[in-house]
């Protein structure tokens, strides 16, 4: 990829010859004849968050599992970390996941295990001690203020505790990617708030690349706008209007994607869509 | 839909059953094997399914001893009735109605849960945390199921041997020791070898078919209503089919 910016940003922007962590290539899929993501592409680069905006069952969750190699595209090419996601063989794809976190919309605990064990899954796979399991279990619950819940079963919880209880799952290894599939999806605007907080702090304190799909544009301008204060452990809207310039949209519609930018290209935006979609 | 669509449908559901069979069989040589899952799917099977086999075992034992020693009796040949229970049921009885019980209660059970687990995407969070959910969830089922099944059908089949001998001599006038003594002595080689083959096979069509209409559930709690019923539904008539086929075949080699 080539130097290509020539607006000068006041963030420091992600490495622009980096081999891309995720990049779709001209991908296509369908289900029983009914075309849902057509010619799809677009890159997410070290340290980016890409959030996918689009209305409900535009493909939203299909793209995210394709990023993930649970599904395969019917055709075009999906390259995470360098490697083709779309063309890996089964077992490469469980080594290539060890780097990535993933959120799922209902939260897909699993309902037969606590907390503790739905959080330690993967540390319990990769067959870690009993001391370093508890501790980072300790950890990362914290990270997610979910502390006391740990031998609750994930039925005794409220949706937005299962929420966090996913994402704490998804982040115990640290993953380099993470891919948060509508995570404020079902949730009243209080408890949604709260999980775009933890969000943006899990952006501001560990970093790494993130793909977030939603269909709320509060959620999206939340995650442009702010910015995680570790001295008041809470999230603050970036002084004098200011983006997070690692923070960029995609919008998605009708199979296509419509929009690939930052959200103040995002507002001054002209196709009708765009227009409607925003307003 | 068009007849050679369904069709087609129904070709790659078999070919998607019979690959998903295969890995799960091709995962007992392969590391991890999860333990854990085996014995608690071994306890759910085996231990859970323990008193239905034994009433069942117990009360086909005794119809058969009740109907045989009737009809016997009309040629008097009544002494041969434990012979005609004990070789019925170790044969027959005890491994098809084994299996049948435990279809009906673990092959809707495996079906509602991994179909649960599938449409709330706790498969796909499996696979993405790195676990190969036929390995997790497939094999263990499969390892329980065919070693549970197996000592469940010992068990049946020798509760329905003795409650055909309570029936025998309590309400028949069978004399206890000539029964169990000619039930003893019928059992040749090939039967016992017959009836304990059956359950290997049960087992495996129970587990696989259960996995499967679990694993392939679609369309939301509807979905798990549905594959429960397919899987009760297919493992059952497998069963019966798969029965014949053994059945057949035993007597091709060892003769009738
Ligand atoms: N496994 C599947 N089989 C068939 N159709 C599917 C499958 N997954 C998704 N779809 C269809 O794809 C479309 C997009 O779904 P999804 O990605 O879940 O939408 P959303 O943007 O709301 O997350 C929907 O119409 C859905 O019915
Ligand atoms: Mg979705």
């Amino acid at each position: 990829m080539a130097h290509s910016n020539l607006l000068p940003e006041p963030a420091p922007i992600p490495d622009a010859n980096a081999v891309p962590v995720v990049e779709f290539s001209h991908v296509s899929i369908g289900f029983d004849g009914k075309q849902v993501l057509r010619d799809i592409s677009f890159t997410a680069r070290q340290g980016e968050t890409r959030i996918l905006l689009g209305p409900a069952s535009c493909g939203k969750s299909v793209l995210l599992k394709l990023a993930n190699g649970l599904m395969r595209p019917d055709s075009g090419k999906i390259y995470v970390f360098g490697e083709e996601v779309s063309a890996l063989p089964q077992s490469d794809l469980f080594r290539l996941r060890e780097k990535i976190g993933m959120v799922f919309q209902e939260s897909a605990l699993f309902d037969s295990l606590t907390v503790r064990e739905n959080v330690a899954y993967r540390l319990r796979e990769a067959h870690a001690e009993d001391a370093t399991v508890e501790a980072r279990v300790q950890e990362v619950l914290r990270f997610v203020e979910l502390e006391h819940t740990l031998d609750k079963f994930p039925s005794q919880l409220s949706g937005g505790m299962r929420r966090r209880v996913a994402i704490a799952r998804a982040i115990i290894t640290h993953p380099e990617l993470l891919l948060y599939d509508s995570p404020t999806g079902g949730l009243d605007p209080i408890t949604s708030a709260t999980i775009i907080d933890l969000i943006v702090k899990q952006r501001d304190v560990y970093g790494g690349t993130s793909l977030l799909v939603t269909h709320r544009l509060q959620d999206a301008y939340m995650l442009a706008t702010h910015t995680f204060n570790r001295e008041t452990n809470q999230m603050q809207r970036i002084p004098n209007s200011g983006l997070d310039f690692s923070t960029t949209f995609l919008v998605l519609n009708n199979t296509s994607v419509v929009f690939d930018g930052t959200l103040q290209e995002l507002q001054h935006a002209e196709d009708p869509f765009l227009k409607e979609f925003l307003s | 839909m068009e007849i050679g669509e369904i069709l087609r449908e129904k070709i790659l559901r078999v070919q998607e059953y019979v690959l998903l069979s295969v890995e799960a069989m091709a995962n007992l040589f392969r590391r991890p094997l999860y333990w854990g899952d085996i014995c608690t799917q071994a306890d759910i099977i085996g231990v859970g399914s323990l008193p239905i086999v034994i009433l069942t075992g117990f009360f086909t034992g005794g119809v058969l001893a009740l109907q045989s020693s009737s009809t016997l009796s009309e040629f008097g040949a009544k002494s041969i009735t434990g012979q005609l229970v004990s070789l019925s049921m170790i044969r027959e009885l005890g491994p098809v109605l084994t299996g049948l019980m435990v279809s009906g209660r673990n092959a809707s059970g495996m079906a509602s849960e991994l179909g649960s687990m599938q449409v709330t995407e706790q498969i796909d969070a499996m696979r993405a945390l790195g676990t190969d959910p036929i390995k997790k969830l497939v094999t263990p089922r499969l390892i329980a199921t065919v070693v549970m099944l197996f000592f469940l059908t010992i068990v049946s089949d020798t509760v329905g041997t003795l409650g055909g001998g309570m029936v025998g001599t309590t309400m028949m006038n069978l004399d206890a020791s000539q029964y169990f003594h000619t039930s003893y002595q019928a059992l040749a080689y090939p039967d016992v070898l017959q009836g304990l083959i059956k359950p290997l096979f049960f087992g495996l069509i129970i587990a696989t078919v259960g996995c499967y209409y679990g694993m392939s559930t679609k369309g939301g709690t509807r979905g798990v209503g549905h594959a429960t019923t397919q899987a009760v539904v297919t493992s059952s008539v497998l069963i019966i089919a798969v029965d014949f086929i053994i059945s057949r075949l035993m007597l091709g080699i060892f003769g009738g």
